[in-house]
């Protein structure tokens, strides 16, 4: 029992952390201070076959597994998040809903140019008046004649408005259950489509170089073969599709808390202060010991999670488990981090500051930490 | 057109690397990866073979057991298959009797293009190509920083310290690449998971014909009977300016014949 990768994973792990330090590492710095989109590094990372990593060779995936997806992730976000969150929304958010619940017409439109990376897609879900309650959609559908009317808006959406988004995957209330709860479906919603407004990017605290939209639902109508799988199952597939998500995220969060833990080790043997390395000072010492220990321990949570996942047994604790893990984990190493750099960590030029600033929206995103705690509760028979 | 693209494992020249007590590199201790201008060769044979140019690339390199994980990566990049001279006889070899062994190789294979890099992270001899073209009777065309291919006629730009020449030469030929050709792919998921489906043939000296005793330690044309580390930078010499900095500086720098 251990958590040895095989020649595979190693390889694209290695592969992955080379482009993150050759590609990434020298121009993101320029990106997330202009606020842009890298259209070039989201292009390499498509021919690398990322974007395509779980899904099959028929749809131009790359034919691995999910956790092959989270090992890009982790090695993407040693060095940026704004990156690694773009391709884990791509990916597990855009393209995967669709995968899982999609028709054969469906994936065959659809996942190609996706999993090459020449398109995005995203994932409608959350709406300005419900992030965590997410049974609380108020976006509605309307079935007339053949097409779906949709009216409503969605918030804080990653890849919605980028020039290569294809897509949004919408959840709306399209009736009232039998047991009186609201009705939720999902619908796949083209970019261009009339009455789809896609809002101006946010201003962000982080995440500066990732695409995060507002969308608009005036009277949109698209085609009834535009719902994704079963009328009324929106709400069990966005369930599964954030339980997913969870070890993704978990992924990520685990690569910045590294990503802290590698910059500290190689500031600390260079930064003299009093005469000497800051690294000689026990006080730095067990800084870094203590962020180390929380890296790692994200690390065995993710692959466990995920390990669970590729064996098809209960994943669902141990995703929560690991994304709240390894989110606290992030937040903690990136404190400790610019308390190492001291000054200079404050500074945006440095990638600790970075990944202070990336670090805050772990614990909210895909599943706030209470969420995690709640499921995890929940899962545990308590309450 | 068939393309066989020479590879080789190498001591990361990032990281620290040792030689062994009788002057050869220390292999064993050293973190080893694929000699970092190969890549640009394969990418180079990959370039041809995106363009329809190339039916088949194949990889060849000569080395210890381990050389395999630099022939998986290798493969990753989108070669077909490859070949893995291996036998503990060759430890110790010289780049002559190397290239012995690789002609050797070479003569059980078809191919119309040999490329390999201008010369390795390790020895950095530099001399592979021109021993492999006088030893197989091919044109060898060293230093190139652009190939063209238009059918049996190769083009090269040979980068040298002034500019460049423009040679030619019909196939079959062999082509050294600097990094100045190309910037190699990074292997895809897919090519990472292919590359261990694809054949890799092992042959040893006997399946060369090779007698033991002509390569490896035994065989060898040139010995390192010593080595220093070197020596820690000299302080540099420092011009202070007194109005007359620019002259002393422009002196200096015509000494070191920069200008």
């Amino acid at each position: 029992m251990d958590f040895r990768l095989t020649e595979d994973e190693t390889a694209l792990r290695d592969a992955v952390a080379e482009f993150a330090t050759e590609k990434v590492a020298p121009v993101i710095g320029d990106y997330y201070e202009r606020g842009e989109f890298p259209y070039d590094l989201v292009a390499e990372l498509g021919r690398m076959g990322i974007f395509g990593a779980p899904f099959a060779e028929k749809y131009d995936g790359a034919g691995g597994d999910y956790f092959m997806l989270c090992l890009a992730l982790e090695e993407l976000a040693k060095v940026d998040s704004s990156v690694a969150i773009t391709v884990e929304a791509a990916v597990s958010l855009g393209a995967m809903p669709v995968y899982r619940f999609g028709t054969d017409a469906q994936k065959e439109r659809w996942l190609p140019r996706l999993c090459r990376g020449e398109a995005l897609a995203a994932f409608g879900l959350t709406e300005p008046g419900g992030g965590s309650d997410a049974g609380a959609t108020r976006t509605k559908a309307v079935l007339d004649g053949d097409e779906w009317v949709i009216n409503g808006a969605k918030c804080f959406i990653t890849n919605a408005g980028t020039d290569i988004t294809e897509f949004v995957t919408v959840t709306a209330v399209t009736g009232t259950g039998a047991d009186g709860r609201p009705e939720i479906s999902s619908i796949i919603v083209p970019n261009g489509t009339p009455g789809f407004t896609v809002g101006q990017k946010y201003s962000k605290v982080g995440w500066c170089a990732s695409d995060t939209r507002e969308l608009f639902f005036d009277d949109c109508r698209v085609p009834a073969e535009n719902l994704l799988g079963e009328r009324g199952r929106g709400y069990a597939q966005f369930l599964r599709i954030l339980d997913e998500g969870r070890i993704a995220i978990a992924a990520l969060a685990t690569g910045l808390a590294q990503g802290c833990v590698d910059e500290s080790v190689r500031y600390a043997g260079e930064r003299e202060a009093f005469g000497r390395p800051i690294g000689t000072n026990q006080a730095i010492q067990f800084m870094i010991a203590d962020m180390e220990v929380r890296a790692h321990t994200s690390r065995l949570a993710y692959y466990d999670a995920a390990a669970r996942m590729r064996a098809e047994q209960p994943f669902k604790r141990y995703a929560s488990v690991a994304k709240l893990h390894a989110s606290n984990a992030a937040v903690d190493n990136a404190r400790a981090a610019t308390q190492v750099f001291g000054g200079y960590g404050f500074m945006n030029e440095t990638p600790v500051a970075r990944m202070w600033r990336d670090t805050k929206i772990l614990e909210i995103g895909e599943g706030t930490s209470e969420i995690q705690r709640m499921l995890i509760a929940r899962d545990l028979g308590v309450g | 057109m068939k393309i066989v693209v020479l590879v080789k494992q190498v001591p990361d020249s990032g990281l620290e690397r040792h030689l062994s007590s009788d002057f050869t590199v220390d292999r064993a201790s050293a973190s080893n990866v694929i000699s970092e201008l190969d890549e640009n060769a394969i990418e180079a044979a990959m370039a041809l073979a995106d363009a329809g140019q190339a039916d088949e690339v194949t990889v060849l390199t000569v080395g210890p057991d381990h050389a395999v994980e630099t022939i998986r990566k290798a493969l990753s990049m989108g070669p077909d298959k490859a070949v893995h001279v291996q036998d503990d006889a060759i430890a110790g070899s010289c780049a002559v009797t190397t290239s012995a062994v690789l002609a050797a190789a070479l003569g059980t294979l078809e191919y119309d293009l040999v490329l390999c890099a201008t010369e390795s992270t390790d020895g950095a001899v530099g001399g592979m190509a021109q021993m492999l073209g006088a030893r197989l009777g091919v044109a060898a065309m060293t230093g190139a920083r652009k190939l063209t291919v238009d059918g049996q006629k190769l083009t090269v730009e040979r980068q040298t310290e002034d500019g460049h020449e423009t040679l030619t030469a019909s196939t079959p030929a062999v082509v050294s690449v600097w990094d100045s050709m190309n910037t190699p792919r990074y292997p895809s998921l897919k090519g990472i998971m292919a590359a261990k489906r694809k054949p890799v043939t092992t042959l040893s000296l006997s399946d060369l014909g090779l007698a033991p005793d002509t390569v490896g330690a035994a065989g060898a044309t040139s010995k390192v009977v010593q080595a220093e580390p070197r020596p820690p930078r000299s302080a540099g010499q420092r011009i202070t300016d007194e109005g007359e900095g620019g002259v002393a500086l422009a002196e200096y720098l015509a000494s070191q014949k920069f200008v």
